[in-house]
């Protein structure tokens, strides 16, 4: 019952994240919906599968999938934005705390 | 509840569908992608949770490797191309 709950939950961060990814304005802003809601929604749905599975074997291999899933989802979701910074840059509305700041010429 | 899981998973699978449809760019397509591998992942567990079947769970640590792999090399490529 518990594992249900908790794979429901996963499920609706996950359409959640899918709103996001659908709806956001630009590429940064989708991979921001989805690398953090769908990290913890996959979190969860794997707990969820963990609490009611039986066999030690199967469950072994959930919390391995789910350890690796953590260790190499965030990275990707960095080497994409760094790709996409380096080569399109952000909207001019939004904070760009790697620009280099102007040349100062009035001194 | 199961049942509940499974449709809400579909959804989601349906608007990352749409997104890697009209995607305008490369990295809208592979942040699709990445969310349809996720969709997979959770439908695989929850699925191997209600059966009791664990046969396809290995298949699970695969694809959390694999998927992140993939991303980052296309996010190389992206780098790489202009």
């Amino acid at each position: 019952m518990i594992g249900e709950a908790l794979a429901l939950f996963g499920a609706v961060l996950v359409l959640l994240s899918a709103i996001g990814v659908l709806r956001l304005g630009d590429v940064l802003a989708r991979l921001h919906a989805l690398a953090k809601a769908s990290t913890l929604g996959v979190l969860l749905l794997l707990a969820g599968a963990a609490v009611n599975l039986r066999d030690l074997n199967d469950l072994t291999s959930v919390v391995l999938a789910g350890i690796l899933h953590l260790l190499a989802s965030p990275p990707a979701s960095n080497m994409i934005s760094r790709a996409v910074y380096l080569v399109e840059g952000v909207p001019d509305s939004a904070l760009d705390e790697r620009r280099e700041p102007e040349p100062d010429h009035t001194v | 509840m199961t049942q509940a899981t499974l449709f809400i998973l579909a959804a989601a699978a349906l608007l990352f569908a749409v997104r890697l449809a009209v995607g305008p760019s490369l990295a809208d397509r592979v942040v699709a992608l990445n969310g349809l591998i996720i969709v997979g992942m959770g439908a695989i567990a929850t699925q191997a949770a209600h059966t009791s079947v664990g046969s396809f769970l290995p298949t699970l640590v695969a694809i959390s490797l694999v998927g992140p792999i993939g991303t980052g090399m296309i996010a190389r490529y992206i780098e790489g191309r202009s």
